[in-house]
């Protein structure tokens, strides 16, 4: 089943309460995805840095020393923030590729779950709302949001299988459905280089639309590709920088709701996910149409 | 009339009190506040009761409804009205994926628009929607009317039984087995009462193409496998 909820802000005066707002549409979708849950925020980015989000499933062993391993390393200061089992690292914008390279090779217990200038991304096995609690989503700001909570049908229930799945820079996608192509696309994707970090049919697609946006393509002409190359069933939303995007597969079953005011765009999987949000009453509400993109910048 | 708001009441409770109400009931009426998009609003009320649901619901709303005149002021969720056996639901907004779906008898009208699978394998309801419906509506529909003021998108009718389909607007697709006929007197009567019903009075019957069964996928015919 699984459920997506998603918050594009055009109002920077609601920006404070991006998190609180995500908390409370997320916590409506507990039952749509009992097993696991995560969110993806894009905070305010800080001039000449970039984040990389980090997580370990013995957190308080692997992020021992990680701070000084990493600055000695790459040689500048790095900055280190827990959140539970996460960690937010800030490192020197041209330092972000070297600070994953040398995660992955001497911190083998230290998974990267985003890097990017504004993403942070938390996810983690459990009931939706104390996952939310767990990484305080409620305190967080930014300019959009993005969260799932996730019923397993395709893999094993997973940190990792959590989504969102992050396969670039400041990229994240959420997956409601099941992909029936994806074993053969992903060895098409490795051929061209791109990693994979578990066996999730999502994470294919996420890293599809990398691939193609490496290419050069937008968000919106990648999501427009993917309704030729990607089979199966599925209601994405995904999110880059500046950007906010919903897709569904043509047969469209996923379920999808938007709202849209002066204040803001909202995705909700139901109504239930946008019932509480400012303005709801007046809001522009619609289902959004089978194999048509929906995409905002700003 | 009796008020029961749902932001206070547990949704079971407010239908287990509709389950109570049956022929002779003297709570005629009833109000909803705050569904909020809750499922299952007002689900399997089987007594001539009017109710009253102010704001959007969720999955099934007024599902399995038989003799109640309900009336959403708000959208619906997918499945509304689903199984509906007599009686009325109207959605005073739009309706998600397969409104009415199975029905076997009563009205549903929808004033806004209604999305994929509209009508898909009903047995006898009336629908009458005031915008458009998505693809797939009316898939094996096996009897009633399906009126549609809008448009219909993709493989309208696919494998439709004996339903009868009327669209004012355009038609993207027909489903296999699907056609246009044409529009006879009985067509006309029939259709002019099912707007009647559905409290609509701005557009002429004229205006309306009507589409059914070319009864060739009834039976399997190993000459049609192809169809499959």
């Amino acid at each position: 089943m699984c459920g997506i909820v998603g918050l594009f802000i055009k109002d920077k005066a609601l920006e404070p309460r991006l998190g609180e707002l995500t908390a409370q549409m997320l916590a409506t979708m507990c039952e749509r995805g009992p097993d696991s849950a995560g969110f993806a925020v894009y905070g305010a980015p800080e001039d000449g840095k970039a984040k990389l989000t980090v997580q370990s499933a013995d957190a308080d062993h692997d992020f021992a020393g990680l701070e000084a391993a990493l600055s000695k390393t790459l040689g500048v200061p790095v900055e280190f923030e827990r959140k539970s089992t996460h960690a937010v690292l800030t490192v020197p914008a041209d330092k972000a590729e070297a600070a994953r390279a040398a995660i992955k090779a001497g911190h083998p217990g230290v998974r990267i779950m985003s890097a990017g200038e504004t993403i942070e991304i938390y996810k983690e096995v459990g009931w939706p709302t104390d996952v939310s609690e767990q990484f305080h989503l409620k305190e967080m700001s930014g300019s959009h949001a993005i969260g799932h909570t996730r019923m397993a049908t395709e893999s094993a229930v997973t940190t990792m299988g959590a989504h969102p799945f992050s396969t670039g820079s400041d990229q994240c996608l959420v997956h409601n459905g099941s992909l029936s192509n994806h074993n053969s696309l992903k060895r098409k994707l490795k051929h061209d280089g791109m990693t994979f970090e578990t066996e999730n049919d999502s994470e294919v697609a996420a890293a599809y639309l990398t691939w193609r946006m490496n290419q050069g393509m937008n968000l919106g002409q990648a999501l427009e590709k993917s309704l030729d190359d990607l089979d199966g069933f599925f209601t994405f939303v995904v999110g880059t920088k500046n950007g906010f995007g919903v897709i569904r597969d043509p047969i469209a079953c996923k379920p999808a709701v938007m709202a849209e005011t002066d204040q803001y765009v909202a995705f909700g999987s139901e109504y239930r996910a946008l019932a509480g949000l400012p303005g709801i009453d007046k809001a522009k509400i619609w289902e959004p149409e089978p194999a048509t993109v929906y995409f905002w910048e700003r | 009339m009796r008020t029961i708001d749902l932001a206070v009441t547990p949704l079971r409770e407010l239908n287990s009190e509709l389950h109570r109400q049956s022929d002779g009931t003297n709570e005629a009426e009833w109000e909803i506040l705050n569904p909020r998009g809750q499922h299952a609003v007002a689900v399997g009320v089987d007594a001539p009761i009017k109710v009253a649901v102010r704001g959007p619901v969720g999955y099934y709303g007024g599902g399995m409804n038989k003799k109640a005149t309900i009336t959403i002021h708000g959208s619906a969720g997918p499945g509304v009205a689903e199984n509906m056996m007599s009686g009325s639901v109207v959605v005073k907004g739009d309706a998600s994926q397969y409104a009415g779906a199975t029905g076997r008898g009563g009205l549903l009208v929808i004033e806004g628009n209604a999305a994929s699978r509209c009508g898909i394998s009903m047995k006898g309801i009336d629908i009458v929607v005031r915008g458009n419906i998505g693809h797939m509506s009316a898939f094996m529909a096996q009897s009633g009317h399906l009126v549609v003021l809008g448009d219909a998108g993709d493989a309208l009718g696919d494998s439709i039984y004996e339903a009868k389909l009327f669209v004012r607007g355009s038609v993207k697709s027909l489903g296999a087995d699907c056609i246009e006929k044409e529009m006879r007197p009985e067509h006309h009567t029939q259709l002019a009462t099912l707007l009647d019903k559905a409290g609509i009075k701005d557009v002429k019957t004229s205006e309306f193409k009507r589409y059914g069964s070319a009864r060739k996928l009834y039976n399997f015919n190993i000459d049609n496998a192809d169809a499959y």
